[in-house]
């Protein structure tokens, strides 16, 4: 079907928002999570909106990203940023807030500093949850892009997907649909496979080896 | 947060959000952002509307019925996965692609065989919700504590007591946890399916207000979509906490 | 106060946030060199008067001093041994060994050649590689000892070290540490709710009642060790009626 090049050609135009954008939400999203999670204050002014914003449908914000941002790149990026950070910063949050408390006690007891605790214990231990948001991150980026695609305009494979819809292709139309759903489901599937191996549960700690 | 010596809880700072909100509205700062108090004047008046109850109800219809759908073919067949292994692997393997993916793009396919309409919609829900239901109705029951399985066998419980007396009961917490997941999911299904539908219930009216630059309009929408998600899942949390307490003890 | 205490304590008190009161009024003075244990039944603030020894809660009222010195927070001559074992899960043996002369600076080989002594002190020598989900409770506990060997502190801090591994290693770790202790110049703060393991192991005996806890009694065994064999100090008549001695006072406070 479209294996005339075609496909490729839709998610390359696809792929680069979707790209930018998951980075762009991963460094602030990480960064932000990080800092509510080692600073009271900074909890106390995000915690409540990150909670709403991690319930509500974001995706009402691009029809106005879409009036603000036109129908460009920008726009499409901003959907996935705005979809994606708000389980980035809550997993890394959680991450943070969750370092085994007997752990750092013991830090403390064998003299360790404010800095050592943070860098030794708490963020090391934080790894399996931060990544595990950035798993979910990259899931709500594909649906970011996808939407932004069907709604603000179509390119790539937003774009085969409405032209086949209008024309009444219908097989290919599907097809289309299929291979954005098998690609996101590869990778998060990707993700998953890294995750375990770089932080296997018995690494966490969650069988209370310390 | 200690101000004056006083701890403030933390719901206050939601307060401090709406005072810069009203402060960055006042000011112009930028041509999207209305006052607050703008914002909570608008949506006073749009909530009374015809049009207005019109969106509402066939947003909270499709939401009634998708996530009643999700429930009532989630759970069971989370329960089915659970005890029967072989089922488990096999469905097993389309839940988890599914339960990641973007099921958005599965619209246009629903739109072309289901037409445009309310039940599109609810096809959405269901699917955006159905998934999570299942897998942590899935782990619930099999991570159900196998001496109490025992022990009910052991005094003669039969397969139907097992299930609703033990089992159920047992793996509640973590379905409660899977439809609040599945509640929060929906309310997106709700709105992402009528955005890309455009012609009905609440997403028509994000699509009108953003064009035609009525932004009272749109982020007193915006607070009420938003606010309704919130408290939908509040509602099933404190469901969830009510049977924490024998979350850790079994 | 003893003349040769190391460590002080002068009128500690300890309630908590919530009103409850833990520790009132404790006078103690722990003797440089012994192995002294703070035994009681549950709820008494033992681990909780252990723990503000060892600076990491502080206390309400009252003073704690070590070494002729007040005191309010963790130190070099104080190290602790955690009840949960508190091991770092993604670091080998020999990492969590060096763990508190990593935190002081030192150098790298430096600390794991020190490290590397003690893990063969307490007889892991061929587990140095190995995580800790890989080990034994027992063996968890032996890596929380050795690190607490490793940065050469005066005084060590135990918090019921034992209470996680099963009766028969618990028998094999009281001799052992016995035997580890004979020849170094170390003074001992033991916290356990077993008599038995109490009176086997102390010099001294501090006999803690429930909450509020205070200094109930402090209890001297005199069992010659001299020459016998763990299993004859376990039948030996002194251990026997110290044990007694002792379950008649906390019998009262169950």
């Amino acid at each position: 079907m479209v294996a005339d090049g075609s496909l490729a050609k839709a998610y390359l135009i696809t792929l680069q928002p979707l790209v930018i954008g998951i980075a762009l939400a991963s460094v602030a999203g990480m960064g932000f999570g990080i800092a509510m999670g080692l600073s009271r204050a900074v909890e106390w002014f995000s915690l409540p909106i990150m909670i709403v914003l991690q319930a509500a449908p974001m995706a009402a914000i691009i029809p106005l990203l879409t009036y603000m941002y036109g129908i460009g790149l920008t726009s499409k990026v901003l959907a996935v940023v705005v979809l994606a950070s708000p389980v980035i910063v809550m997993n890394s949050y959680k991450g943070i807030r969750n370092a085994n408390p007997s752990l750092i006690q013991m830090c403390r007891a064998f003299l360790g500093t404010r800095r050592q605790e943070i860098v030794k214990i708490i963020l090391p231990h934080a790894g399996a949850l931060i990544f595990a948001g950035l798993r979910l991150g990259v899931a709500m980026g594909f649906i970011g892009i996808v939407i932004a695609e069907l709604l603000i305009t179509p390119t790539g494979i937003g774009d085969l997907i409405t032209y086949n819809s209008s024309v009444a292709d219908y097989p290919n139309m599907f097809a289309a649909i299929v291979s954005i759903i098998v690609v996101a489901a590869l990778t998060i599937y990707a993700l998953e496979r890294l995750e375990r191996k770089l932080f296997p549960p018995e690494i966490r700690g969650l069988d209370n080896a310390g | 947060m200690i101000l004056f010596g006083k701890k403030i809880p933390i719901l206050f700072s939601l307060l401090v959000w709406c005072i810069i909100w009203e402060i960055i509205g006042r000011a112009k700062l930028s041509t999207i952002v209305p006052p607050f108090s703008a914002v909570i004047a608008a949506a006073t008046a749009i909530i009374p509307t015809a049009k207005f109850s019109a969106a509402a109800s066939i947003s909270l219809r499709s939401f009634a019925l998708g996530m009643g759908l999700a429930l009532l073919v989630g759970i069971p067949l989370g329960v089915l996965m659970a005890r029967v292994a072989s089922l488990g692997k096999i469905l097993g393997l389309w839940v988890n692609i599914f339960i990641s993916a973007p099921i958005s793009a599965l619209v246009p396919i629903l739109m072309a065989v289901v037409g445009i309409g309310e039940t599109t919609v609810v096809v959405t829900v269901f699917l955006f919700a159905v998934f999570v239901i299942i897998i942590d109705t899935q782990v619930g029951i099999k991570q159900a504590d196998r001496s109490l399985v025992e022990m009910a066998r052991c005094f003669g419980a039969n397969r139907r007591q097992l299930y609703t007396k033990v089992l159920f009961l047992s793996a509640l917490p973590e379905i409660l946890a899977g439809v609040r997941l599945g509640v929060i999911r929906g309310v997106k299904g709700v709105v992402i399916g009528q955005l890309l539908i455009a012609i009905i219930g609440v997403g028509e009216l994000f699509e009108l207000y953003s064009q035609h630059f009525l932004m009272e309009e749109f982020w007193a929408l915006v607070i009420i979509v938003f606010a309704f998600a919130f408290a939908i899942s509040e509602a099933v949390a404190f469901l969830e906490r009510r049977v924490e307490y024998y979350a850790s003890t079994r | 106060m003893p003349a040769d205490a190391i460590i002080e304590l002068k009128a500690v008190g300890k309630t908590y946030e919530a009103g409850v009161e833990a520790l009132s009024d404790i006078n103690l003075g722990l003797l440089h060199g012994a192995l002294s244990t703070l035994l009681g039944p549950s709820g008494c603030g033992k681990t909780t008067l252990l723990k503000i020894i060892a600076g990491l809660i502080p206390t309400s009222r009252g003073e704690v001093w070590v070494k002729g010195r007040k005191v309010d927070g963790p130190g070099p001559e104080r190290a602790f041994v955690f009840q949960d074992f508190a091991l770092l899960p993604w670091a080998n043996v020999l990492r969590n060994v060096a763990f508190g002369l990593e935190l002081r600076g030192l150098a790298k080989d430096q600390r794991e050649q020190i490290a590397r002594n003690h893990i063969n002190e307490v007889g892991l020598k061929a587990f140095e590689s190995s995580y800790p989900h890989q080990l034994s409770g027992g063996m968890r506990q032996r890596v929380g000892l050795a690190r607490a060997l490793t940065v050469d502190a005066d005084i060590i801090l135990m918090d019921e070290p034992f209470s996680s591994v099963d009766e028969q290693t618990r028998r094999k770790f009281q001799e052992e540490l016995l035997d580890l202790l004979r020849y170094k110049k170390k003074t001992v703060i033991f916290v356990t709710h077993s008599i038995e393991e109490a009176v086997y192991l102390s010099d001294r005996i501090v006999l803690l009642s429930p909450r509020p806890g205070t200094v109930s009694q402090i209890i001297q065994p005199s069992i010659d060790r001299q020459g016998k064999d763990p299993d004859e100090i376990r039948r030996d008549k002194n251990y026997l009626d110290t044990v007694d001695q002792i379950w008649q006072i906390l019998k009262q406070y169950v």
